[in-house]
C-alpha cells in the first residue's frame, strides 16, 4: 500500500540547513496498523506530512497503492490527498463553524458529491463514531473525545485508502484516549491501513507494528502482539 | 465554480461569520457613501457659488469716479471726479454700437416713514434699466419708467422686505405715501431679487427727482452701462477701453492715472468667476479620489486581515482536498458579494441623502441642492467593486499557496 525508498526531507533555517529525514525506507501493506514513534526532533511528523502530501521530499521515491507520487503541483496534491488520505490532527482541525455534520461533509464538498448525498454519507459515518445524536453541534459544544471521532468521520468519509493520524491522543486524557484508540482498532479491523504517529509507549502498543525514528532513520521495525481493547 | 453548490457554501460562510462579513461590508458601505455625499457637497457648494454671480446681468459695466492722482492739462491732482447728466447722453451718441442700457445711480440712506413705522434705508435714484441690471422681479404695481425720469415724479418702487418693515404682510403699500426724508413719495411698485436680503431692502427713485431734492444739480454717483452680449468677452474688453478713453477725454485725466476713473466689468468678474468654479471642481475631484482611495485602502485592509483570520480553515480545507482554484474562487466570490452588495446600499443611502438635503444646507454652509450625477456614483461604486476584488485576490492568492501544513501550524 505505502512503499517509501531513500526519502531526503531538509529544511533551511536561515543560512543553514537543517536535514531531518536521512534516508528513510519503509512500506506498510494493506491493513497494517503501524505506531510510527520517536522522541521529538526525529522528523516523525515530517514523514507524516511527506506521506499526507503536505510538505513534499527532497529526495527519494513514494508509492501509495501502486502510483508514484510526484511532481505534485498543489492542485494535483489536493485531489490525491481527497482521494487516497485521510487525515486526523492532534488539534482536531474542525472548523469552528461549521457543526460536526458539516465538518464531516466537507471532503465530500470537495469531490463534487451532491449536497444531499453528502449529509446522508455524512451521517452514515458520524453513526460509525457513535455521534449521531450531535451531529447539529458546533465543535465549541462537543467534549475533545467527541472532536476527536468527528475529526476521524471525516477523515473515513471519503473512504480513503490511508487513514493518517498525527498524536491523535496528544491533546486527550488516557480514558478518552483509549477511546480514540478503540474506534482505530475497529477501523484497521475493518481492514484500513492507519499510521499512527506518537510518542506514547501505550498507544504505540495498541497498534499492530511498530516503528521508531531517531535523528531522522528508522532504528527500530517490529510487529507487536497487539493489545486489543473492547 | 459558480454551481449553486458553491454559492450554498459562501452564503452558510458568510452568515455564519456575520460580525466579519458585517464589518468588511460596513466598510465598503461607508466608503462609497462617504465618497458620494462629499462629492454632492461638493457640487452643491458650486451651484451655490454660481447663484451668487447669477443674480446680476453679466453684461454690466460699472463705472465710478474717484480722484485723480496726476495733475493733467492744467487741472492739479486730487481733483474730484463726478459724473454728470450730460455725460449719460454722450455715452448714448457715441457707444451706439455697444450699448444696450445704461442708468445713473444715486445712493442715499433716507429716513423712510409711514404712519407710526420709521426706519433708515438704502436708496438708489436710477434710470428704469436698473432695474433690469438687478433683475428685479416685479410682485405688486410697476417699475418706475421713463415717463417719470422725465417727469420728475417722486415715485418709488421698494424691496420687499421695505415693504414688510413698513407696512407689514397684509397692506398692499401701492398708492400709499411714504416719506423719504422730509419728502412724500408714491409707492408705484413692489419687487423681489433672489440675491439675498440687502438687495430686497431699497427703494428705487428717478434719478432726475433726486438731483431735484439736491438742489436740482445734475450729478451722479455711478453709471451702469450693458453691452450687447453677443460681443462677447473680448467685445466687452474693448468697450471697456474705449470707454475709458472718452471719458479721460472729457474729464481732462491724465491716460496713465488709474485713480481718476474705475470701471467694474462684470464680464471680467464672470471670467474670474468660473476660473474660480473650475478650482472647486479640481477641488470636488480630488476629495472625491481621496474618499475612494481611502475606501479602497480600507477594503484592502480588511480583505488582508480576513483572509489571516481564515488561515488555518484554509489550510483545513486545503487538507481535505481543496485546491488553490476554489480557495481563491471562495474567497474573491465572497469578498465580491460583500462589495457588490453593501457597495449599493452605501450608494442608495448616499444618493438618497443628497437627494434629501435640498437647500436645508444653503443657508448656513452654502451647500445647495447637492447632487451626484448617476454615471459617477455608479462608476466609483464599480470602482470600489473591482478594488475590492483585487484586493480580496491578492491575500487569496497568497492564502492558496500557503502549504497546508504550515496553515494547519497557524494557531
Amino acid at each position: 500500500m505505502i512503499d517509501i525508498k531513500n526519502l531526503h526531507k531538509s529544511y533551511k533555517m536561515g543560512n543553514s540547513s537543517l536535514h531531518v529525514l536521512k534516508g528513510i525506507d519503509f512500506k506498510a501493506d494493506e491493513g497494517e496498523l503501524v505506531a510510527i514513534m520517536g522522541s521529538s526532533g526525529s522528523g516523525k511528523s515530517t514523514l507524516l506530512n511527506i506521506l499526507g502530501m503536505l510538505d513534499l521530499a527532497d529526495q527519494g521515491s513514494y508509492y501509495l497503492d501502486n502510483i508514484e507520487i510526484k511532481d505534485l503541483d498543489e492542485t494535483k496534491a489536493a485531489k490525491y490527498r481527497n482521494q487516497f488520505l485521510g487525515f486526523v490532527f492532534q488539534s482536531f482541525n474542525l472548523i469552528n463553524y461549521k457543526n460536526a455534520l458539516e465538518n464531516v461533509a466537507l471532503p465530500l464538498y470537495y469531490r463534487g458529491i451532491s449536497r444531499k448525498d453528502r449529509q446522508k454519507q455524512a451521517l452514515d459515518y458520524l453513526e460509525k463514531v457513535g455521534l449521531n445524536q450531535w451531529s447539529t453541534h458546533l465543535p465549541s459544544e462537543l467534549s475533545g473525545g467527541q472532536k476527536q471521532r468527528v475529526a476521524i468521520a471525516r477523515a473515513l468519509v471519503s473512504k480513503p485508502k490511508v487513514l493518517l493520524a498525527d498524536e491523535p491522543t496528544g491533546a486527550l486524557d488516557s480514558k478518552t484516549s483509549t477511546e480514540v484508540m478503540s474506534l482505530i482498532q475497529q477501523i484497521n479491523n475493518e481492514g484500513k491501513t492507519i499510521l499512527v504517529v506518537t510518542h506514547e509507549k501505550d498507544i504505540a502498543k495498541m497498534c499492530k507494528r511498530v516503528v521508531v525514528l531517531k535523528d531522522g532513520v528508522i532504528v527500530e521495525d517490529k510487529k507487536i502482539n497487539q493489545k486489543l481493547i473492547h | 465554480m459558480f454551481s449553486r453548490d458553491t454559492w450554498i457554501e459562501i452564503f452558510i460562510t458568510m452568515s455564519k461569520n456575520r460580525l466579519r462579513t458585517f464589518l468588511s461590508g460596513f466598510t465598503v458601505a461607508l466608503g462609497i457613501f462617504i465618497f458620494i455625499v462629499l462629492y454632492g457637497f461638493g457640487n452643491g457648494l458650486k451651484n451655490q457659488f454660481q447663484e451668487f454671480f447669477l443674480d446680476e446681468a453679466t453684461n454690466v459695466l460699472t463705472l465710478f469716479a474717484g480722484k485723480t492722482s496726476m495733475p493733467h492739462k492744467g487741472f492739479k491732482s486730487s481733483r474730484q471726479i463726478r459724473f454728470q447728466n450730460d455725460d449719460i447722453e454722450e455715452i448714448k451718441l457715441n457707444f451706439n454700437f455697444f450699448l444696450e442700457d445704461i442708468s445713473p445711480i444715486i445712493r442715499r440712506n433716507s429716513q423712510v416713514s409711514y404712519q407710526l413705522e420709521s426706519d433708515n434705508y438704502r436708496t438708489e435714484a436710477i434710470a428704469p434699466s436698473q432695474h433690469f441690471f438687478e433683475k428685479n422681479v416685479l410682485i405688486k404695481g410697476r417699475f418706475l419708467n421713463e415717463q417719470d425720469i422725465i417727469n420728475r415724479e417722486r415715485y418709488v418702487v421698494m424691496g420687499r422686505l421695505v415693504a414688510e418693515d413698513i407696512f407689514g404682510l397684509k397692506e398692499n403699500p401701492v398708492g400709499k405715501y411714504i416719506s423719504l426724508g422730509s419728502s412724500p413719495f408714491k409707492v408705484v411698485g413692489v419687487f423681489k431679487d433672489s440675491g439675498g436680503d440687502n438687495e430686497e431692502r431699497v427703494l428705487y427713485l428717478p434719478y432726475t427727482t433726486r438731483q431735484l431734492l439736491e438742489k436740482n444739480n445734475d450729478y451722479v454717483d455711478q453709471i451702469k452701462v450693458s453691452f450687447r452680449p453677443e460681443l462677447g468677452y473680448i467685445g466687452a474688453i474693448a468697450f471697456e477701453k474705449q470707454l475709458r478713453n472718452f471719458l479721460e477725454e472729457k474729464k481732462s485725466i491724465n491716460p496713465k492715472d488709474k485713480k481718476g476713473i474705475f470701471i467694474r466689468n462684470v464680464a471680467k468678474d464672470l471670467k474670474k468667476n468660473q476660473e474660480f468654479s473650475r478650482v472647486l471642481q479640481y477641488i470636488v475631484t480630488f476629495v472625491g479620489f481621496g474618499t475612494l482611495l481611502a475606501g479602497i485602502i480600507g477594503i484592502s485592509n480588511i480583505m488582508v486581515f480576513v483572509v489571516k483570520e481564515r488561515t488555518k480553515e484554509l489550510g483545513i480545507r486545503k487538507a481535505l482536498g481543496a485546491t488553490p482554484k476554489s480557495v481563491i474562487g471562495t474567497i474573491l466570490i465572497e469578498s465580491i458579494f460583500i462589495t457588490t452588495l453593501f457597495g449599493c446600499i452605501g450608494m442608495f443611502c448616499g444618493v438618497f441623502l443628497l437627494k434629501n438635503l435640498g437647500t436645508t444646507l444653503a443657508e448656513d454652509y452654502f451647500i445647495k441642492n447637492p447632487y451626484i450625477d448617476i454615471y459617477t456614483a455608479v462608476f466609483a461604486t464599480i470602482i470600489l467593486i473591482i478594488f475590492g476584488g483585487i484586493a480580496g485576490y491578492i491575500p487569496a492568492k497568497r492564502a492558496s499557496k500557503i502549504k497546508p501544513i504550515e496553515a494547519l501550524r497557524d494557531e
